[in-house]
C-alpha cells in the first residue's frame, strides 16, 4: 500500500509545511481570537494573542522540538492556494514505550467539512506509525468536541477512558475522553 | 480543627532537600520500585543532581500549581515516600503521584493512609472537583490501596508501556468530590 516512494508529507489537497514565519502569525492571531476553535483545539483558557506573541510561540515551539526531539509540529496548507488550514502534531512521544499523542486544528470555520481533518489525519498516522515507527497513539477529547470524536472513530480509534467531569466549561463540568489506536489496526484500516 | 497532614500511620512533611535527595538516590537504585512507579527507563542520578532539581522547585517560593510532600511515619519520623499533587487551577483537577521507596513499609497501609490524607488536602484545601492518577497494570498493590481510598477504575489505555519485551495497559483512575464526600459520611449522601 505505501513505500519509500509515498510522499509522507503530501495528501491529495493539503500538505503539511513548516512554519512560515513571515505569513502565519498573522493568520493564527486571527484564529485565536474565535472562542469556538479555541475552545475545541485546546482544555486552556481561550484567549486572543497578538500575532507578535504567536510568533514568539513558534520560536519557542520550534527550540522545543530541536532540544526534548520528543514532539513534531506540521502546519497543514490547501494544495490549491497554499494558505494555511490548521495544524498537525504528535506529542509527549516516550520512546522507550513507543507511545505518543496527537492533536490537530482546523483553524477556520469554512475550512471544516471539506475532508481536510480526514487527509490530515491520514498523513499524521502514518507519520507516527511508518516514520517514527511508534505502537500506539492516543488522543485527548472533550465529551463536547463531536467533530473530533466522530474523525478519531472512522481512523479506527478506540474509546478507552472516561476521565469524568475532568473539564469545567459554561457552568457546568465535563468528561474527558481518552481514545486509542494501535498500529496493528491503523495497518488493518489503512490497507482496507 | 482536624490536622490535615496526620494520618492514622504517616504524616505529610515538608521536603528537605538535603536527605530527600539522598533517600531518592537510594531508592532509585531499587528497579522494582522505579518500575513500579514511573514509565520512563530507569536511571542513576547522583544525589548532589537530585537536590539541585528539588531545590530549583524551591528557587522562586512555591508555585501555586505543585505541592510536593515528603511521607514520614507517625512511629519513629522515618522518611518512607514521597508525594506531590499538581492543581490544574482552571478546571480544579488535581492529579497525585506517590511512591514508597522504602520497601519495608509495602503492602501494610501507610501509601494508602498517605492517599486518604492528600484527597482531604486535595478537596477541603485545594478546592479540587475531582483527582485523578495513572497506574500501571502491574502493579495491583498501588491499585488496591488506590480503591481503597475510593478512587474508581476510569478505563485503560491499552497496551500503553513496554516492560521486559511485553506490553501493558495504564490503568486510570478517578474520584470526585462528591464521592469523597459520601465516604466521609459513612457512604450516605
Amino acid at each position: 500500500m505505501f513505500g519509500i516512494a509515498t510522499q509522507l508529507f503530501e495528501g491529495q489537497d493539503i500538505r503539511f509545511g513548516p512554519i512560515d514565519y513571515d505569513k502565519d502569525p498573522e493568520i493564527e492571531a486571527k484564529w485565536t481570537h474565535n472562542a469556538e476553535f479555541m475552545r475545541l483545539y485546546a482544555v486552556e483558557p481561550a484567549r486572543p494573542i497578538s500575532a507578535a506573541v504567536v510568533k514568539k510561540q513558534y520560536e519557542k515551539l520550534e527550540k522545543r522540538m530541536e532540544e526534548e526531539k520528543n514532539f513534531y509540529h506540521f502546519m497543514i496548507r490547501a494544495k490549491a492556494d497554499d494558505h494555511l488550514i490548521g495544524k498537525a502534531e504528535i506529542q509527549r512521544i516516550e520512546w522507550t514505550n513507543s507511545n505518543g499523542q496527537i492533536r490537530l486544528g482546523i483553524g477556520l470555520a469554512d475550512d471544516r467539512c471539506k475532508g481536510y481533518g480526514t487527509e490530515a489525519m491520514k498523513l499524521l498516522l502514518r507519520f507516527a506509525f511508518a516514520e517514527l515507527n511508534l505502537f500506539r497513539m492516543s488522543a485527548d477529547v472533550p465529551e463536547y468536541n463531536e467533530g473530533a470524536m466522530a474523525l478519531l472513530k472512522k481512523f479506527g480509534f478506540v474509546e478507552e477512558v472516561r476521565r469524568r467531569q475532568a473539564l469545567e466549561r459554561d457552568g457546568r463540568r465535563w468528561d474527558l475522553l481518552v481514545f486509542g489506536l494501535l498500529k496493528d489496526e491503523w495497518q488493518s484500516q489503512a490497507s482496507a | 480543627m482536624r490536622d490535615l497532614f496526620r494520618g492514622e500511620l504517616v504524616r505529610l512533611t515538608a521536603e528537605e532537600p538535603e536527605l530527600r535527595a539522598k533517600q531518592e538516590a537510594r531508592w532509585a537504585r531499587d528497579t522494582e520500585f522505579h518500575r513500579l512507579a514511573d514509565s520512563d527507563a530507569a536511571q542513576l542520578y547522583s544525589d548532589k543532581k537530585i537536590k539541585e532539581w528539588i531545590e530549583k522547585n524551591f528557587e522562586d517560593g512555591f508555585k501555586p500549581d505543585r505541592y510536593p510532600f515528603s511521607i514520614r511515619t507517625l512511629d519513629d519520623d522515618k522518611l518512607i515516600g514521597f508525594l506531590g499533587l499538581w492543581l490544574n487551577l482552571i478546571h480544579s483537577e488535581v492529579w497525585l503521584g506517590i511512591g514508597i521507596g522504602e520497601r519495608e513499609y509495602w503492602g501494610k497501609g501507610y501509601g494508602t493512609d498517605a492517599v486518604k490524607l492528600c484527597l482531604r488536602y486535595a478537596f477541603m484545601e485545594l478546592g479540587a472537583q475531582r483527582v485523578s492518577l495513572g497506574v500501571h497494570e502491574y502493579n495491583p498493590r498501588a491499585f488496591r490501596a488506590y480503591e481503597k481510598a475510593g478512587f474508581r477504575l476510569e478505563g485503560r489505555t491499552r497496551k500503553d508501556i513496554m516492560r521486559e519485551g511485553t506490553r501493558t495497559d495504564s490503568l486510570w483512575m478517578g474520584i470526585l468530590r462528591e464521592e469523597w464526600m459520601q465516604l466521609q459520611n459513612g457512604g450516605q449522601p
